[in-house]
């Protein structure tokens, strides 16, 4: 693994489990056994610290605390290829690089370029989704799907509320329900996923 | 009859008055409101989080492991770190 290999050039992996329980994130841990820290935020707090609004999204941060690679879609295999036309090789090709030192990870004139900052509505959407995860906290499902669907409908871009509230609101969101929303947006000419350009083209 | 609401700001919670929910509502943190259930959410404004960004300096948080133990990204100070969002959703 990536966290292994590179390891010796100061580096660690640190992944987030945006999921409504440890007990979701627990299998996937189990059977990968990170070395690295693996968390779990049930209150979507990186989402809302970094404006993350889908699942994987991948930053880098230099040893200063910098961030120098903003946001962007990585998987770490290719195991949901099909699905997701992504290949892994090209982002792990680029984190090997920057972190052995080989090349430079992005200036800070592309990082602002390449950036989404969140608006008003993000925002507002992220107040209601945590309203919506505190009454569901507190056996209040049917008051919180209320407040998760405002929040869907203030950020329809943001499927770590639209897609990562369903486990809340009892709908699978590998089923039909997200099937059928997934289609509504791509038909809308949206994409689900997106992907950095490469910033040095 | 001003009933009164639970308004919930980050870890703190306290019990308000309607009024003071009217308040808020007007004001500069985004707020979520709950009538049937009395309840206020407050979240932190774009422009806070925006500039925070832009800043370059990644936010810092603290967040639990499966067994409970707490981890912070300044943890790692001195070492790059790939920070990975996932779900199982």
């Amino acid at each position: 693994m990536l966290h292994e290999e590179l390891a010796g050039f100061g580096f660690t992996v640190v992944t987030v489990a945006l999921d409504k329980s440890p007990d979701d994130a627990r299998p996937w841990i189990e059977a990968a056994r990170p070395s690295h820290p693996s968390l779990i935020d049930t209150g979507h707090v990186l989402a809302d610290l970094f404006n993350i609004v889908n699942v994987p999204t991948v930053l880098w941060i230099d040893e200063r605390g910098r961030i120098v690679r903003p946001n962007d879609v990585a998987f770490g295999t290719d195991t949901f290829k099909h699905i997701t036309g992504l290949e892994s090789g090209q982002s792990l090709a680029a984190i090997r690089a920057w972190v052995r030192g080989e090349t430079p990870a992005c200036t800070e004139d592309e990082i602002r370029a390449l950036q989404s900052l969140p608006t008003a509505e993000d925002q507002q959407a992220r107040a209601e989704f945590g309203l919506g995860e505190w009454l569901f906290r507190r056996g209040r499902p049917e008051a919180a799907a209320r407040h998760f669907a405002r929040a869907g409908e203030l950020a329809p871009h943001d499927f770590t509320i639209r897609r990562g509230t369903m486990p809340m609101r009892g709908i699978d969101p590998m089923g039909p329900d997200f099937r059928r929303m997934l289609g509504e947006w791509t038909a809308a000419g949206q994409p689900y996923y997106r992907p950095l350009p490469d910033p040095r083209g | 009859m001003d009933r009164t609401f639970t308004l919930v700001d980050g870890e703190a919670e306290s019990t308000v008055p309607a009024s003071a929910i009217d308040a808020l509502t007007a004001g500069a943190r985004p707020l979520a409101v709950d009538h049937d259930e009395r309840v206020a959410y407050l979240g932190t404004p774009a422009g806070a989080r925006a500039a925070r960004l832009a800043s370059l300096e990644a936010p810092d948080f603290s967040l639990p492991d499966l067994a409970g133990g707490k981890h912070a990204l300044s943890d790692h100070r001195g070492r790059k770190v790939l920070l990975v969002a996932y779900a199982s959703w």
